[in-house]
């Protein structure tokens, strides 16, 4: 416009501010996505502070009335819930990933890719109610094998995807140089290109496991919850989630206070899940 | 001079059944087949289980449960028709609500953000969905339902008392507090498909524009027409997520099967109903009336699904064979 071909003007300006409009909208709007998030993380943590102390990570939960008391059953029943899960749904998710990357170019493959699209969608609770009819009704209690294997299932399509993508990064070429040493391809696949991809595979293992952590509705009627100790896999077992749930619905001030702080301890949880990973990952991009 | 032929006979019938030359590769691929088929097959026992658990009531009710609208379990009726009505109502409003949120957001981070702007803001659009469901009910019950029983309510039926929508007593729990909480939640997944669905969008598409002389506005106007697919698939998957959400649905939605236009109203959505009532199923048919639930839910986010990822595929291939 400045070298004087044609004069600006009115709907050259007209057009210019709209765009500057509508540039600030979006910068509006992307600060308005953030408030929920600040004020989420405000209250857990002032409102949970308060009774974060050594008794909530080793003392047991008080009869209703008695104040105080903790957690600790809830916090080792949600370590054992996500660790069978863990055992179900990492060896799922890395072999099924492993086959969709290396084998999986045909039309099999294309149809398991997107039922692990299609199975991230199903809601946790349907996956609970499978668990339930599947493992609960012929067990005939509630156990915390059946809420594993419930958030077994919810972890699977998370690490088969990262899996695959992890597995696909790696270049051609390392594959090629393990066939061309004579190198059969399964132990080129397990020993060169798994091992180069497992920082990515670790991520979407962890994402998997902290995502499980969070989860609640599928434990409602398989793990259930117990207000006494118990590790072992074939009684109902307590988890930090379903206790928020529980003593949020609670009348007892006492209780949604104690909720609050499990809260914020879910969040350290999955918080100190998540700094592994980044910590893990941290060194591959440094050397890329 | 047989000996050999037996021996090439013999050859044929072991390449028939292990084809690899190596018979490692061949356990290798078998074995990493054998666990993608237990995907495969554990979709389709997931449908099975679940038809068979709810026979009875489906062999009682038929397609009336899905338009019957009484929910009595103490007189052994089960429609779901409110119910049904809920979950969508309270999803859809909670899209109309998202959806300029998040094309704005997607917009700002694929197209307007400098770089290191970019990424602490998607992490934290990231860390948004990452917060578990029931904590995001906790702070409904505790945070959210009080402002708008105090607040929004009033507020609402004060200026616009005149509509149908905002009539009622100002409980805090109902319908109002479920859209709002499934708004923050499915924020983040919206935008996030959206922006990678933009950002696959080739550059030259924007610089044409732009070499025309198109302000940033009108160029990103071109970029959403081409990304238009995707960004339908994008709203499909939150829409799947918002009737799936659970917990902080229940949490806050006040919980009874109701058809009212008020969004003051308590209200019912499948998951909330099974999360709920579950436990308390104390008979065959009660229990199978709620499996029949879940089966209804797990058909309805399937089908949504499907149809939102082959959306977001066709934007891949779109811009791969250009």
């Amino acid at each position: 416009m400045e070298n004087g071909m044609m004069k600006p003007d009115f709907f050259f300006y007209r057009k210019k501010i709209t765009s500057f409009i509508m540039m600030s909208l979006t910068f509006i709007a992307a600060l308005a996505a953030i408030i929920p998030l600040v004020l989420i993380f405000y209250y857990t943590i002032s409102k949970g502070i308060t009774y974060l102390n050594l008794d909530f990570f080793v003392a047991m939960p008080k009869p209703v009335g008695e104040s105080g008391g903790g957690m600790a059953n809830a916090i080792v029943g949600t370590l054992i819930l996500i660790g069978i899960g863990g055992a179900i749904g990492i060896p799922v998710g890395i072999m099924t990933g492993t086959y969709l990357s290396e084998f999986g170019k045909n039309k099999f493959g294309y149809v398991v890719r997107f039922l692990t699209d299609v199975l991230s969608g199903i809601p946790s609770i349907v996956v609970g109610v499978v668990a339930y009819t599947m493992i609960v009704v012929p067990m005939k209690h509630f156990s915390a094998l059946a809420g594993g294997i419930a958030l077994g299932i919810l972890m699977i399509p998370t690490i088969t995807r990262t899996t695959e993508e992890m597995i696909k990064l790696v270049p051609q070429t390392l594959r090629e140089a393990g066939l061309a040493l004579g190198i059969p391809k399964w132990k080129t696949t397990l020993s060169i290109v798994l091992k180069s991809a497992w920082k990515g595979i670790a991520t979407g293992v962890l994402l998997g496991l902290s995502r499980a952590a969070g989860e609640t509705a599928p434990l409602l009627f398989t793990a259930l919850g117990n207000r006494f100790w118990s590790t072992s896999i074939g009684q109902p077992i307590a988890s930090l989630t379903v206790y928020i749930y529980d003593y949020a619905k609670s009348p007892f001030e006492d209780w949604n206070q104690q909720a609050w702080t499990a809260a914020l301890v879910l969040i350290l949880l999955i918080s100190l899940l998540s700094l592994l990973f980044r910590v893990i990952t941290r060194s591959k991009y440094k050397t890329n | 001079m047989s000996q050999s032929v037996s021996k090439k006979e013999k050859n044929n019938f072991l390449k028939r059944f292990f084809p690899s030359n190596n018979f490692g590769d061949f356990i290798f691929e078998r074995l990493t087949w054998l666990f993608a088929l237990s995907v495969f097959l554990l979709v389709i026992l997931m449908g099975y289980e679940m038809y068979e658990g709810s026979k009875i009531s489906i062999q009682k009710f038929g397609l009336d449960f899905l338009v019957n609208s009484e929910w009595d379990p103490v007189q052994e009726i089960y429609g779901a028709l409110p119910i049904i009505y809920g979950t969508i109502v309270s999803s859809l409003l909670a899209l109309i609500i998202a959806l300029p949120f998040s094309i704005g957001v997607a917009v700002y981070l694929a197209e307007v953000a400098p770089p290191w702007l970019e990424k602490p803001l998607s992490f934290l659009v990231e860390l948004l969905a990452g917060i578990p469901s029931v904590i995001y009910g906790l702070w409904g019950i505790f945070v959210l339902v009080p402002w708008i029983r105090t607040d929004v309510e009033p507020y609402l039926s004060d200026k616009l008392g005149f509509l149908p929508f905002f009539r009622g007593a100002p409980y805090g729990f109902g319908l109002l507090a479920a859209v709002l909480i499934l708004t923050i939640m499915v924020l983040p997944i919206i935008t996030s498909i959206t922006r990678d669905v933009l950002k696959s969008v080739p550059r030259s598409q924007r610089e044409a524009a732009l070499a025309l002389g198109a302000t940033k506005w009108q160029s990103t106007i071109i970029v959403l027409k081409d990304a238009k697919s995707g960004i339908l698939g994008a709203t499909m998957l939150g829409f799947g997520r918002a009737i799936g959400e659970t917990m902080a649905v229940t949490m806050v939605i006040g919980n009874r099967a109701l058809i009212s236009p008020s969004l003051f109203d308590p209200s019912y959505t499948m998951a909330s109903v099974i999360a709920n009532e579950f436990t308390e199923a104390t008979s065959e048919m009660y229990l199978s009336a709620l499996i029949q639930l879940a089966l209804v839910l797990f058909v309805i986010t399937i089908f949504v699904n499907a149809l939102a990822r082959l959306l977001v595929w066709s934007m891949d291939r779109k811009w791969k064979t250009v």
